[in-house]
């Protein structure tokens, strides 16, 4: 698996494309204190691609996804995201970005329509965002609960209300990290067209779903112990099981 | 200004709704108030007396608010949400100051009249110590927001944010203390020696709202 795993991290950045890539990440790495939760994560993905990044608990995968999202400063290495430098051009991307983590960013005292609100307007759009937001509500059916308290909600609830949020500014790179937790089978098919894959959506998910996450990525992202390594995808020899043996043979 | 007007009425929205901190604070000063009447074993004050009792139970009332400036925003994840947008954070300190001095001015609407009726033989001085509580409330949302947005990531919040914003504060308690003294003197008020003191405290809000705008930035970033 070692030498695949060289072997396609050589053929990852290998794709040529005219745009400049959404995610260029060179030799990226992040420690808290003493201790290094990122290590020398090299890859670059093209506009519209899909990223899956797997890994078991603690390898430092939301880590990652924040610092993609401009919330956590590197420790080192290069990283630009939508052609901007970090965390220097942070501004620049702000706003450009969807992110979806594992809290939903909701206050509790709002109501999910004052929620979603709130956010169109901290992003300026246009009569305080209204129909996008009564269109997201009716998409995720929560339509009806769009006057209720979101510390009424239950997880599932809030996590449909968070999709909407992290959707509302239509944003370039949606970055997602276990988008489906909370979420019944018809809940997550209910967001599947807000989050999926789409011609033009460039996404990075976090997921423990192997299978899924494989099946939806130009690009897979393993942390472990061993470090980092990325994949061309699962067309180009990553298999589930190799993708299991990330977990230490877990599925 | 569409951030600004996005995060105050927010805040705003959400003290209507839930009466977390400007009914704490008035009982609170009311209650000093009543401390003070039997500790003190005085029916009147005036002068310095009546100007630190007054100012000292805004200023510990105004921690109150402070304290909890920020528990939405690091509870419910809002610093994450208004850093992920194209939010400049001087939006957020402006919003926050902003709302702090609505809970203030509030707090003063109910505290100042208990205060009069209280201590005060003469009601005349409480016209014109309303400019001296309009540059303490401005003084107390520039320091206190900085202080609140320091500690609102530490589990000692609660420790943290008197410790502190008292030391910081004396030098506006002192200047606002010197200003209100004639104007609750005995003999009615009387303005000498006030521009002064105004001055002073005029100059630590300009002073501590531009540290407050150059700094806020750096302290967003996690």
């Amino acid at each position: 698996m070692a030498e695949s795993a060289a072997m396609q991290r050589e053929a990852a950045p290998a794709a040529e494309s005219p745009s400049p890539p959404a995610l260029a990440i060179d030799g990226l790495w992040r420690e808290f204190g003493d201790r290094a939760v990122l290590g020398d994560v090299t890859l670059e993905l093209q506009s519209g691609g899909s990223l899956a990044v797997l890994g078991p608990n603690g390898s430092g995968k939301t880590t990652l996804l924040r610092i993609l999202a401009t919330l956590l400063r590197p420790s080192g290495g290069q990283v630009s995201v939508l052609g901007c430098r970090l965390p220097r051009e942070a501004w620049r991307a702000r706003g450009r970005i969807g992110y979806l983590g594992h809290e939903p960013l909701l206050y509790r005292d709002l109501t999910c329509a004052e929620n979603l609100r709130f956010q169109a307007r901290l992003y300026g759009l246009a009569g305080d965002g209204g129909k996008r937001i009564g269109s997201l509500l009716d998409q995720v059916g929560m339509s009806q609960r769009a006057n209720e308290m979101v510390r009424n909600l239950s997880a599932g609830m809030a996590q449909r209300v968070a999709v909407c949020r992290a959707v509302l500014h239509d944003p370039e790179l949606l970055l997602l990290d276990e988008p489906r937790s909370h979420l019944d089978p018809e809940a997550a098919a209910l967001v599947e067209p807000l989050l999926g894959t789409a011609p033009g959506r460039t996404r990075v998910v976090v997921t423990h779903d192997v299978e899924t996450g494989l099946a939806e990525a130009n690009l897979v992202l393993a942390l472990g112990a061993g470090g980092a390594v990325a994949y061309a995808g699962p067309a180009n020899g990553l298999s589930a099981g190799d993708a299991r043996a990330i977990y230490g043979g877990r599925p | 200004m569409n951030a600004f007007r996005a995060i105050l009425g927010k805040d705003l929205r959400v003290e209507l709704r839930t009466l977390q901190s400007v009914p704490a604070m008035a009982l609170f000063s009311v209650t000093t108030f009543v401390i003070f009447r039997y500790g003190l074993d005085r029916t009147t004050l005036s002068g310095s007396l009546a100007a630190g009792v007054l100012l000292a139970t805004v200023l510990f009332a105004a921690i109150l608010a402070i304290n909890r400036l920020f528990v939405a925003e690091h509870d419910e994840g809002g610093f994450d949400a208004i850093r992920l947008a194209p939010v400049d954070g001087s939006a957020l300190l402006a919003a926050k100051a902003t709302a702090l001095v609505v809970y203030l001015v509030v707090l003063e609407a109910i505290a100042v009249p208990v205060f009069g009726t209280f201590f005060l033989d003469d009601w005349a001085g409480l016209a014109p110590l309303a400019g001296v509580l309009v540059l303490v409330d401005a003084g107390l949302a520039a320091t206190g927001v900085l202080v609140s947005s320091i500690a609102a990531n530490s589990r000692a919040r609660d420790l943290l944010v008197p410790l502190l914003l008292l030391p910081l504060l004396v030098p506006m308690l002192i200047a606002a203390a010197n200003a209100a003294e004639p104007m609750l003197s005995a003999g009615g008020p009387s303005y000498a020696g006030t521009g002064k003191w105004l001055a002073i405290l005029a100059l630590y809000d300009v002073v501590f709202l531009l540290v407050g705008y150059a700094v806020y930035d750096f302290l967003l970033e996690d």
